[in-house]
């Protein structure tokens, strides 16, 4: 085995942050869902695909600017997600049953898109995609780079919001002690109304970026689950800043794995990283 | 003997009329003909199962209209399988004990044929099928395919493929073998990789990727570091997309490349597939649009699907498989005059099927004969067979970078 060159593990690693922005922006949602409202949201997945579709749907076909979809998209997803959270917390549902009840909106919604997209694989040409910067030898992709942008954008922006306002610090004593923080008045079902849309607005927002990056078709939801999962529980539940950063990581980690041994192996990454996190730090997955 | 003549006359109209109302008696009295399958039509596979159910439609209309099978009327019992193997085992036991069809057609696709001819094995079903991608997988003697890629495609078929390189513009001498570790497409580019090495080309690279790989961007860069003349990508479904968006990113254009068995319709509309090769065994143009069937087909086809909202209304391999699995089941019922299933499997090991494909035979390992896939190239936006030469289409030449 020849050791790679400087120009192809450099664009690997690019190649690895890119896709580990958008593990990150996946996983913001899902943690903070998990972490803060005890809500395992497998549709998740399913918002930010549909959201996929919704902005192929506007751009390829309406001729709207992928960008612009998002100003439809993310009232949208917000809306999905917070009439999700009436439903889990009408029953009172554990994070387990959480999984399950989510498990089946998933599939509900991967059959509604095929209804009305077909199985078929869907790809998005847009302007974006024809553009790009470069930096010597490498290559930097906009719509990637947007990706980038945006989940740093977003990421410390959640983070900044539940570190110093009010309202972050509500979210994160109900997490911590529900009975407690509503005897100090604190309007949990408000609250986790706000949080859940938000955690749906941001798959909205990751699922554009897929969108602009990638192919799309119904099924490939369920492709991110494993990857994005590890990325959540190496970040740790409820953390803002931790999904982005473990999905840098494992995006890395697998763009390095592919550059330098044989791509079959990137997958052993991630769930290598995930077994390790179960075994070494069991106290992450509450 | 006016009267005579006029008796005879009307004795005679009367005889006419009521043996040409005959064959519409026996129609009308003799219960159908009821053919079983499954396929998917929902779930991930349902997208090109619904190219199987609209030829299968096609086909059976065609056939009740020219009177059916053995004068009876034929009835398609359809199931959903779901793109579920296991799903189909269990429907194709009840399309034989509960349904008790005559004959069995087969699903879509590999999972499912495979699931299938267990249970046509278990019941000496004939069973015909479309597209099963590793021939070797088919043990039962009673299984006939119609999808004719040989019974040892990994090295024909990818014979075929370096022979048309070596007889293009620009025969390569160095190969990169990038492929998917899906089971019906590894094999053929562990095939290539052989084939390569005998004919003294050069393998400057060769990598694997699992099944649903999300990110190309590194597969991309080490293609493009290697600097192949010519790239083999093991590639099914969106693989080929993918793959060519990564090069696309980096600037990177592989002077000759190949996708096994790309998603045909989102493949050639993507500008950076030109000049992309793959295989097929049928295309819209001549000589397969003027074998017999074929153009008639084409244009219901087309017809159809665009009523159907396909979002591609060509015929190529899928179709043409489906069409081929029922010209099949037909050719052999007619001949022997018989659904004795021990009967049409006879007559099919001895006879040659004058198909859309061409001809077939099954007397091959396997009950597979010839292999006719051929190459075909993406040339402004539309995929044309380039090779060998008498299948070309008219005009097409293979071009290189």
């Amino acid at each position: 085995m020849s050791f790679p060159s400087w120009t192809l593990l450099s664009q690997s690693v690019l190649s690895g942050v890119f896709a580990g922005a958008l593990y990150g922006l996946l996983g913001l949602g899902l943690g903070l869902s998990w972490g803060l409202l005890r809500t395992i949201n497998l549709a998740h997945f399913a918002f930010a695909f549909l959201s996929a579709y919704i902005c192929y749907q506007l751009a390829a076909v309406s001729h709207v600017d992928p960008l612009l979809t998002l100003a439809g998209i993310v009232p949208l997803m917000f809306a999905l997600g917070a009439g999700l959270h009436w439903l889990t917390d009408r029953f009172r549902l554990t994070p387990f049953s959480s999984l399950l009840l989510t498990f089946g909106c998933m599939g509900i919604v991967e059959s509604l898109m095929q209804t009305l997209w077909t199985a078929d694989p869907r790809k998005l040409e847009s302007h974006y995609a024809e553009m790009k910067f470069r930096l010597g030898p490498l290559y930097l992709p906009i719509p990637e780079v947007l990706t980038l942008l945006l989940a740093v954008a977003i990421t410390v922006a959640v983070w900044a919001v539940l570190r110093f306002t009010d309202l972050g610090k509500a979210l994160r004593a109900s997490a911590e002690d529900a009975p407690v923080a509503a005897a100090f008045g604190i309007n949990q079902r408000r609250n986790g109304f706000l949080l859940a849309g938000t955690c749906s607005a941001i798959a909205g927002i990751a699922g554009v970026c897929i969108a602009l990056s990638s192919s799309i078709s119904p099924s490939q939801m369920y492709a991110w689950v494993g990857v994005v999962f590890a990325a959540v529980m190496l970040g740790g539940l409820g953390s803002a800043l931790g999904p982005l950063l473990a999905g840098i990581v494992i995006g890395v980690s697998e763009a390095v794995t592919m550059a330098v041994t044989s791509p079959s192996w990137a997958p052993l990454v991630s769930f290598t990283l995930l077994i390790l996190i179960l075994l070494l730090r069991p106290g992450r997955i509450r | 003997m006016t009267t005579r003549t006029t008796f005879q006359r009307r004795t005679v109209l009367a005889a006419a009329a009521a043996s040409a109302a005959l064959p519409l008696a026996a129609w009308a009295q003799q219960p159908p003909i009821r053919i079983g399958s499954t396929l998917a039509l929902t779930g991930p596979l349902s997208a090109t199962a619904q190219v199987h159910k609209l030829v299968g439609e096609i086909y059976v209309e065609d056939l009740n209209k020219r009177g059916g099978l053995l004068g009876r009327k034929v009835e398609w019992i359809l199931k959903d399988d779901q793109s579920k193997a296991d799903l189909a085992r269990t429907l194709y036991e009840q399309l034989i004990t509960s349904d008790k069809v005559d004959l069995l057609m087969g699903p879509y696709a590999t999972g499912g044929i495979l699931s299938a001819m267990g249970v046509a094995q278990r019941y000496n079903k004939v069973l015909v099928h479309h597209t099963l991608g590793v021939p070797s997988l088919a043990k039962y003697d009673m299984q006939f395919p119609a999808w004719s890629l040989g019974s040892d495609p990994g090295v024909t078929t990818t014979n075929t493929v370096f022979e048309a390189l070596a007889k293009g513009p620009k025969p390569p001498k160095t190969v990169a073998v990038v492929t998917s570790k899906f089971p019906s497409i590894h094999f053929m580019s562990m095939g290539a990789r052989e084939t390569l090495k005998k004919r003294g080309l050069q393998e400057v690279l060769f990598l694997e990727w699992e099944f649903g790989n999300r990110d190309f961007g590194p597969i991309a860069s080490r293609v493009k570091d290697a600097k192949p003349d010519f790239v083999w990508v093991g590639a099914i479904g969106l693989d080929g997309n993918l793959l060519l968006d990564a090069m696309k990113k980096i600037d990177y254009a592989p002077p000759q490349h190949f996708y096994l068995y790309p998603a045909p319709g989102p493949l050639v509309t993507l500008p950076e597939a030109s000049g992309a090769l793959s295989v097929t065994i049928f295309e819209e143009h001549p000589p397969f649009t003027s074998r017999p069937k074929a153009a008639e087909f084409i244009k219901t086809y087309h017809e159809r699907a665009a009523k159907a909202n396909f979002p591609d209304t060509s015929v190529e391999v899928q179709a043409a498989a489906s069409f081929t699995a029922w010209q099949i089941l037909e050719g052999a019922v007619n001949a022997t005059k018989s659904l004795d299933d021990k009967v049409l499997a006879d007559w099919l090991k001895k006879n040659r099927v004058e198909t859309i494909q061409g001809s077939l035979r099954f007397d091959g390992p396997s009950n597979y004969g010839d292999d006719l896939m051929r190459i075909k190239q993406v040339q402004n936006g539309k995929w044309v067979v380039v090779y060998p030469p008498e299948f070309a289409a008219p005009g097409a030449k293979m071009t290189a970078r």
